[in-house]
């Protein structure tokens, strides 16, 4: 193998998205996904049933496209690299048995790394390698996290997280709040476009001894009462309901903590650099709000494109390509799926 | 001809190489939490302790339920990848029709009843016929609580977790409680050499337990 350019396949199941995706060392060759969430959104949420089903079904119809697409043989890879965690359980086993599949019928080195650490490494097909170190703001129907990244392959340290719901789930309970459907995120941006920031929603954890005791946490969970309770009042009034605004004003609070808090720990521990991943991610009010503010702040922000954002299994052979040049050890065979795996924890 | 046999339905994570005439090597682990961990390093195993490679299997044989979903789910993607991978057929096998394989040598000709744990106090379970060594499934496998069982159903030597789990309901507990992959590699091997169909979707027999926003609101 080449060890600086190793072609390595990554696979991604730990929600409802099954993701192929195969690199040549910092260089994106295909990222393909097959998505459940149709299946899911009859449901009103993800059910994790129905996110493994679906991974048993596109799992090897996956793996079959992206090498097509990439014009590579399963025969040339130098590695395999998987999501052991963390996630939904039934869906990372699949994931996992199937790279473990792979890895022994091939005979090449299996990598089972963090799903939040493949978000960071992303970045680096898109733009780079990451600075070191990197400031990394993971917002997502799963996860809020701020992370510091010295080194994306082997330390990771965790500044803060949210205490309560995921900034994509608050998204996802307001749109419910509002009669839009799920997934909430793109359907409140859409929505938030027509409508004005009217209403002073709070913002959680951003002030006196929060700002102590929670300083780059997160709270999303008395937002969403309180837009509820806003809604609730306007319909009990029998008044109607200004639901671009409400969307508008919603989606500014949440923007507004998270550009505010990820600014803040970048001066506080000197990163030049911020990156926003996740789904979430692909908010343009959050994008467009993170790009004055580290302007501002003379920070320079990177945002891989938003396919790249949401889960895929791109992030995961990216991540796997770093090990292999970075020289880490292989995982053994007997690898877990662990669904609450630390951020910490880069590797399995 | 060399098969690779997996089974991870039940407590155990159960792998085999069958040459066509006999089961070369196998190995299992009763662990009904673990089937991530252990099925790999099983196979890895078996493979040496046979002195073949990957690229020697000719195909690969799993079990496609019924049984517990998550650990079942394990078993068969691997095997399908494995099977994609090395690029070799792979043939779903029933369950429950390797259970009965098994039970079958300890019966005299007659009817067996294989039922297995369904978790939520249900089985998985299917009647069989065995005359002169061939097995030979009576109905569709079906998951059911273990007193809904028809009487005479209940009344026959029965094989799997169930009879284990509700000794007060069925009459004659045989001694086969979880699948062993060398029977279903033979049992495969069988169906290979005769063309029978052997289809690799799961055998879930339930839908997933959830209820969509139309169910939800019907019911309010
Ligand atoms: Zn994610």
């Amino acid at each position: 193998m080449s060890a600086e350019q190793p072609l390595v396949l990554g696979i991604e199941t730990s929600c409802d998205e099954t993701g192929v995706g195969i690199v040549r060392g910092e260089t994106l060759l295909v990222d393909a996904v097959a998505s459940s969430v149709d299946d899911h959104a009859r449901f009103g949420g993800v059910v994790p049933e129905v996110a493994s089903r679906a991974h048993l079904e596109e799992m090897v119809p996956t793996i079959e496209r992206a090498c097509r697409e990439a014009g590579v043989q399963l025969r040339d890879l130098d590695a395999i690299s998987v999501t052991s965690g963390p996630g939904l359980a039934g869906s990372l086993m699949v994931g996992v048995a199937s790279a473990k599949a792979l890895a022994l019928s091939l005979g090449i080195p299996l990598y089972g790394v963090n799903h939040l650490a493949s978000h960071v490494a992303v970045d680096i097909v898109e733009h780079g390698p990451l600075p070191e170190p990197t400031m990394a703001l993971l917002v997502s129907g799963g996860h809020s996290s701020l992370l510091l990244v010295p080194d994306v392959t082997c330390d990771i340290r965790s500044l803060g997280s949210t205490i309560d719901d995921a900034a994509g789930e608050a998204f996802d309970k307001v749109a419910r709040v509002l009669g839009l459907p799920f997934p909430g995120g793109p359907h409140i941006d859409r929505m938030a476009r027509d409508g004005q920031v009217t209403i002073d929603f709070p913002r959680g954890l951003t002030t006196g001894r929060d700002m102590e005791r929670y300083r780059f946490d997160f709270s999303f969970s008395g937002l969403k009462t309180a837009v509820s309770r806003w809604v609730q009042a306007k319909e009990a009034a029998g008044e109607p309901v200004p639901v671009a605004d409400v969307a508008a004003s919603f989606q500014e609070a949440v923007v507004d903590v998270l550009t505010r808090k990820a600014v803040l720990a970048c001066r506080e521990q000197g990163a030049e650099n911020l990156q926003i991943g996740g789904g979430v991610a692909a908010n343009s009010r959050l994008r467009a709000m993170a790009q004055s503010r580290c302007d501002a702040a003379g920070i320079e922000l990177r945002v891989p494109r938003p396919g790249l954002c949401t889960d895929n299994g791109a992030m995961v052979a990216a991540l796997g390509a770093q090990m292999v040049v970075k020289g880490r050890d292989a995982s053994r065979l007997d690898l877990p799926a662990d669904s609450s795996m630390p951020v910490t924890q880069i590797q399995n | 001809m060399l098969i690779l046999a997996i089974d991870t339905s039940t407590s155990a994570i159960t792998v085999a190489l069958h040459d066509g005439t006999r089961a070369i090597a196998q190995g299992s682990h009763l662990d009904a939490r673990a089937h991530t961990e252990w099925l790999a390093p099983l196979i890895s195993t078996c493979l040496s302790d046979a002195d073949k490679q990957p690229s020697d299997l000719t195909g690969v044989a799993f079990g496609v339920g019924p049984g517990p979903f998550t650990g079942l789910r394990v078993g068969m993607v691997t095997g399908l990848t494995m099977g994609h991978a090395l690029g070799v057929p792979v043939h779903g096998v029933c369950s429950l029709d390797a259970l009965a394989a098994q039970a079958a040598e300890l019966v005299a000709d007659g009817e067996l009843l294989v039922a297995t744990d369904a978790r939520r106090k249900e089985v998985y379970w299917a009647r069989y016929a065995v005359r002169s060594g061939s097995v030979e499934r009576l109905t569709e496998p079906a998951v059911d609580r273990p007193a809904d069982l028809p009487d005479e159903v209940r009344a026959l030597p029965s094989a799997g977790r169930g009879p284990v789990l509700y000794p007060e309901l069925f009459a004659t507990a045989l001694p086969v409680l979880d699948v062993d992959a060398a029977v279903l590699a033979a049992v495969a091997v069988a169906r290979i050499e005769t063309g029978e169909p052997m289809p690799v979707e799961p055998l879930y027999l339930r839908r997933p337990d959830a209820l969509t926003t139309a169910e939800r609101a019907a019911r309010k």
